[in-house]
């Protein structure tokens, strides 16, 4: 067949030449935005060598197209809007009406001071208490945030990473609380503390301790919590840093390797904890490109569990993920635009395959969003699966000449970037390294848009004057007292004695190699606070100090 | 212009993480001709106002995209004037609304950048300022 082609292409390409000394092509050269070169036509000559079997079925090793033989037909991904500001009474509040608007899952946002391990009344907190995301003190505060929501129910992500293990202590308490046992809560932690130190800036402690508190919940939730997904290594923030799609698919996966790699120093099965690992991407604008790092990521991640690590379980090698459509793709100009943009991010992670997805809100350039932006947000994700049709076949451009070779190209970039990592010692070891090419990336990227080489509506092309949307989001800048007098209540109230013991045992068990998580546990349920627990934690630990890269 | 280069501290107050922008806008200055320094993230107004001091700059850029703005920027250009040297530019960037921007400069930031900006712009902001 490909001989075949050969001839005809021949002919094709002169017309091309023709043509492009009539009418020269719209751009010099068009290349996807991590700088793959794209032709004017893909055909099978393109995917010389890439055997069937390569891409295989759904369902099968390298899961090029999907971890499940039905995906979408069976059951649509879970619909998640990561949410949350103010109060847990206000964020309770928005959680029951996104649920009631038909969202499948819930995705909590912490603020600052709580995903940094800091009470509302520090002095570290101030101007910053509710802002970026509900605040949590103590199990006080999670109680509120899921009242009359059944933790049996509904799945959870939370987005907390360096005191990770103690919200999840928390979430087990509560859920004890309404009578819920371990074993049926369903959810993640995102629990990825490289990603801190490479792109996204909310670490406490030093990577060896920070390691530590992550195996620590591998093994108890092996053993206690076993459809709980332990960690979601993130690329998402790498890519909102400024990476581009093939850096994302590599640094993460490189972090994954490490996470593997330090589970099994520490002595676990990696069939025991892999298969609990799950990821999240970032879903950005150039579409194909997108699809084909979807593709490209599982079967990468595929080959990597089973050929570097010696996976026996299927489970242990599928790369399951969440999506996030690019914050940092969406504008303040002509905040109506970003609901297109969203839309499209959000079907290139849905033709890429995706197990769960939040939809960003047209107003996020602006503020937090608000209810009837969210509204629409998660509309467009149903407009996605109930209307269009782009959930009733498995991976329906596989196959695609482009799409494929993309993905091979994704591949083979992404394997060179972590063969590179390798070298330098791992992920924990090439942080600067990594922090330097997103940087890099980001600065290209910024020059792009300025030159016009990169077009944004609104912003470099088609500007318009306009007026900001008047119901924009206001967090209560009172938020930050109320937390402080709720605090001060719990403090008078609780058994003092009690906590005093339980944070003297925490400090002592940091230093040995036990199990932290049943001490965290025993210390929520007698109210101890986050940033108690986190300054005894800081005591032992000591406290990551940045190396500044640019 | 004097000939000799502006100076001008990029910062990052409050518990924010998000320093893309920052390191970008800093390394536009530098490619610019400034000098630059960067202090990394979670900085406290007082940690800030010293690095100035100590750097001696002309500029201070402050970038926060929490919502801590209100609280962080005025702070910075308060703890400048205690020391006497309110003479340095004052700038914030970030997800900033529209209504909060009159009393940022009421407090004395001398401008506001939101998203969208082109980095070509604060440069001639900054030059036209203290060239």
């Amino acid at each position: 067949m490909v001989e075949n082609i050969k001839g005809k292409r021949q002919k094709y390409n002169e017309k091309l030449e023709k043509l492009a000394a009539k009418r020269p092509e719209r751009q010099t050269n068009f290349a996807t935005d991590s700088g793959i070169d794209i032709n004017t036509v893909y055909t099978p000559e393109n995917l010389t060598g890439v055997q069937y079997n390569d891409l295989g079925f759904p369902g099968e090793y390298p899961y090029t197209r999907g971890v499940q033989p039905n995906m979408y037909r069976g059951r649509l991904w879970t619909m998640r809007q990561y949410a949350g500001f103010g109060t847990s009474e206000e964020t309770n509040k928005r959680f029951r009406y996104l649920l009631d608007q038909g969202q499948t899952g819930l995705s909590v946002a912490f603020d600052l001071p709580t995903q940094i391990g800091y009470d509302s009344d520090d002095q570290l907190s101030m101007g910053e208490v509710g802002k970026v995301g509900v605040a949590i003190d103590s199990m006080l505060d999670m109680e509120t945030l899921f009242d009359q929501i059944p933790l049996d129910k509904v799945s959870t992500s939370m987005t907390i990473n360096s005191p990770a293990a103690i919200l999840l202590a928390m979430y087990i308490a509560v859920a004890e609380k309404q009578g819920v046992k371990q074993q049926q809560l369903k959810g993640t932690i995102q629990n990825d503390i490289l990603k801190e130190y490479v792109a996204r800036g909310t670490y406490i402690f030093p990577p060896d301790h920070s390691m530590r508190l992550i195996t620590d919940i591998f093994a108890y939730c092996a053993k206690n919590v076993p459809n709980w997904n332990t960690i979601s290594i993130s690329g998402y923030h790498i890519r909102e840093a400024g990476s581009t799609a093939v850096q994302e698919v590599a640094f993460t996966l490189a972090d994954g390797i490490a996470y593997v790699q330090a589970a099994v120093d520490a002595g676990l099965d990696v069939d025991e904890f892999a298969p609990r690992l799950s990821f999240f991407f970032n879903a950005h604008l150039n579409f194909f490109e997108e699809i084909a790092k979807f593709r490209a990521a599982r079967r990468l991640w595929a080959k990597i569990m089973k050929e570097r690590f010696g996976a026996k379980n299927a489970k242990s090698m599928m790369l399951r993920f969440h999506t996030q459509t690019a914050g940092c793709t969406l504008t303040a100009q002509q905040p109506d635009v970003n609901i297109m943009r969203v839309a499209y991010q959000a079907l290139s992670a849905v033709l890429g395959g995706t197990q769960s997805l939040h939809t960003n809100s047209r107003d996020e350039a602006l503020a937090l969003p608000s209810d009837s932006s969210v509204l629409i947000a998660l509309r467009t994700q149903q407009v996605i699966g109930y209307e269009i049709g782009a959930a009733d076949t498995v991976d329906p451009l596989g196959g695609s000449y482009f799409v494929e070779n993309l993905t091979n190209e994704i591949e083979r970039r992404a394997g060179e970037y972590i063969k590179k990592i390798d070298d330098l010692g791992g992920a924990p070891k090439a942080i600067e390294f990594m922090q330097k090419e997103i940087h890099t990336s980001a600065y290209k990227y910024q020059k792009d848009i300025e030159k016009g080489a990169k077009v944004v509506i609104g912003v470099n092309k088609f500007q318009m004057q306009e007026e900001r949307p008047k119901d924009l989001l206001r967090v209560d800048p009172l938020v930050g007292q109320r937390q402080a007098d709720k605090l001060a209540k719990l403090r008078a109230e609780r058994d003092n004695e009690k906590v005093q013991k339980l944070l003297k045992d925490i400090e002592k068990v940091a230093g040995t190699s036990e199990n932290l998580m049943p001490y965290f546990i025993e210390a929520v349920k007698n109210y101890a606070t986050l940033g108690e627990i986190c300054n005894v934690l800081r005591g032992v630990f000591g406290e990551y100090q940045q190396q500044i890269v640019f | 212009m004097s000939g000799k280069p502006i100076r001008v501290l990029v910062a990052k107050p409050g518990l924010d993480g998000h320093d893309r922008g920052a390191k970008v806008i800093a390394q536009a200055l530098r490619d610019a001709g400034m000098e630059v320094i960067y202090t990394g993230l979670r900085q406290t107004p007082d940690q800030i106002v010293g690095a100035a001091l100590q750097e001696d700059v002309a500029v201070v850029a402050l970038s926060c995209l929490s919502g801590a703005h209100m609280h962080l920027f005025p702070a910075v250009v308060e703890g400048l004037r205690k020391q006497n040297a309110d003479d340095i530019l004052v700038l914030g960037g970030g997800i900033i609304p529209d209504e909060d921007i009159p009393e940022l400069k009421e407090k004395g930031i001398s401008e506001i950048f939101t998203p969208g900006t082109s980095t070509q712009t604060i440069i001639e902001y900054i030059e036209s300022k203290v060239g």
